[in-house]
């Protein structure tokens, strides 16, 4: 009972001193605002871009190329031995007749030239279109596949996936690089302004020692108070995430350029963004004021 | 007290060999000039400086062997009052008051009828709801009597209490810290005002230079002509 009386008290006193140290309290609030629109701005591009390189990704296909003369048999055979593999997501075997009915209906000339061709003179090769769970073991895959008897070659884009892969990875890690360092800047930035804060209220913090407050007394609401700037300092931001980006994916449809870059739907990434962006508000502005608080703890 | 001694780092001894004992329910004044270490008596008193050597024997507890972690458990045990009040200025009357109870987590009605008694008995009641900056000296440093005694302390410092007080509010305030050392609460006192001094006839301590000058008993300092 004692216990909540005293966290009671804590959370009023706090929410109390946000206001009645308004000037102060707003400084802290706009340095977590403007701190966090900015971590909100590299959160949508290291998403976006993320998803924009595992969209890619997932298209890139192994076309494996059969033998001309494969016999039913063996291509059983050899999808049996595509299935046993392991990185395997899905394959897909398509038949040269089936090709060729594909280029005859895409192109007047194809239909030309293919359609005296009977099955056993055509050059054309069954494939099987095989994807892969991770597409750094794509080069391992294709290696094996090439290796399967009745397989006549792999093409999968070589060299440039691998260049895609190796600048996607620097692309990640880049953008995840800076949200952690933006979150620490954010962190000591917000630290050092509760700092300044609070070393105004220097007195209040010796009267509090002076009437028998104990460390942990002082400490708890200025935890508490910079929990509520925190809340209060990520408001603007989540709002500017939740409408800006729901504007942004309306305005362009949800594709930047191509089809191919396509934006990750709104619902439910504001949702997570915003719980991203609060915690971190909460996070650093109770880390700000503890560790504000701490330095004027002496006796 | 025993041959308590406080050097400071920058090689200024405040304090030498103190040797002072004050019984339960006194009332005494601790006089000096400037400099004489009067402050540093009382700052060690409340645990704020620790002496270089020697003990300080506060109702049985060894004041120099507190952590400065459980410095807190000693100060609720005593009341402090300065010469320069230090009231929360954004706080009422009431909350300034409460707020040495609230800490404790004391029920809210408990936590009223303490405050509202001890205002009661520093004469400002009716006051409660008004703010520091909206009261005069004498006022104000009541409030900070009725904040160093809400939690009923068995001993009461106030340093130059009525250092920033004309001579009226200044009796005024030192009516009430008799009316509060009537109820049993030990007082030691750090005062410039020999005027306040003499005319209450309590014990008094002069200090000089770091060392007791002379220990007057009840009534003796009186008759001093300085």
């Amino acid at each position: 009972m004692k216990f909540f009386r005293i966290l009671g008290r804590n959370i009023r006193d706090s929410f109390k001193s946000v206001f009645r140290n308004f000037a102060l309290s707003l400084a802290s609030i706009s340095c977590i605002t403007i701190t966090l629109i900015v971590v909100s701005i590299a959160i949508v591009l290291t998403y976006n871009v993320n998803n924009f390189a595992s969209n890619i990704e997932r298209d890139v296909t192994i076309v494996t190329f059969l033998d001309v003369d494969i016999t039913s048999e063996e291509t059983d055979d050899v999808e049996d031995q595509i299935n046993a593999l392991d990185y395997i997501e899905t394959y897909r075997y398509e038949s040269k007749i089936k090709i060729s009915e594909d280029m005859m209906a895409s192109s007047e000339v194809f239909k030309n030239i293919m359609k005296d061709w009977d099955e056993a003179e055509s050059p054309i090769q069954s494939t099987f279109l095989v994807k892969v769970t991770d597409i750094e073991k794509i080069s391992e895959v294709a290696d094996k596949i090439r290796n399967i008897e009745n397989v006549n070659s792999v093409k999968y884009g070589e060299g440039m996936v691998e260049q895609l892969v190796s600048v996607f990875e620097v692309i990640k890690n880049i953008s995840i690089g800076t949200v952690i360092a933006l979150i620490v800047v954010t962190a000591f930035l917000i630290s050092n302004t509760i700092k300044i804060t609070i070393f105004s209220r220097k007195r209040e913090i010796e009267i509090m020692r002076l009437v028998g407050a104990s460390n942990i007394n002082i400490k708890i609401p200025f935890i508490f108070e910079g929990l509520f700037l925190g809340i209060i300092g990520s408001v603007i931001p989540i709002t500017l995430t939740t409408y800006g980006y729901i504007a942004l994916f309306n305005k362009f449809d949800g594709q930047i350029f191509s089809p191919f870059i396509r934006l990750i739907e709104p619902i439910p990434f504001i949702y997570y963004t915003s719980g991203v962006l609060i915690l971190i508000g909460i996070a650093v502005g109770m880390f700000g004021s503890w560790r504000a608080v701490k330095k004027h703890l002496n006796v | 007290m025993r041959n308590v001694k406080k050097s400071y780092k920058n090689g200024v001894t405040a304090l030498y060999d103190l040797n002072l004992k004050i019984e339960k329910g006194e009332f005494i004044f601790v006089i000096g000039s400037t400099g004489c270490g009067k402050s540093t008596l009382i700052k060690m008193l409340y645990r704020q400086e620790k002496p270089t050597s020697g003990n300080i024997e506060i109702g049985g507890l060894d004041v120099t062997k507190i952590r400065n972690g459980k410095v807190y458990k000693l100060r609720r045990k005593i009341g402090v009052v300065f010469q320069d009040f230090k009231l929360l200025n954004k706080s009422n009357v009431y909350e300034n008051v409460a707020f040495a109870l609230e800490i404790f987590g004391l029920p809210k009605s408990e936590i009223h009828s303490k405050v509202m008694k001890v205002l009661d008995l520093v004469g400002l009641k009716n006051k409660a709801r008004q703010y520091p900056t909206e009261l005069s000296g004498g006022e104000q440093q009541r409030v900070a009597i009725a904040r160093a005694i809400v939690n009923g302390p068995k001993i009461l410092i106030c340093d130059e209490p009525t250092g920033n007080l004309d001579q009226t509010t200044s009796m005024e305030i030192m009516k009430v810290l008799e009316e509060i050392n009537k109820l049993g609460t030990t007082i030691i006192m750090v005062t410039h005002d020999t005027g306040i001094v003499k005319k209450l006839k309590k014990r008094v301590i002069l200090l000089d230079a770091g060392r007791v000058l002379k220990d007057y008993p009840e009534g003796e300092y009186a008759h001093e002509v300085l």
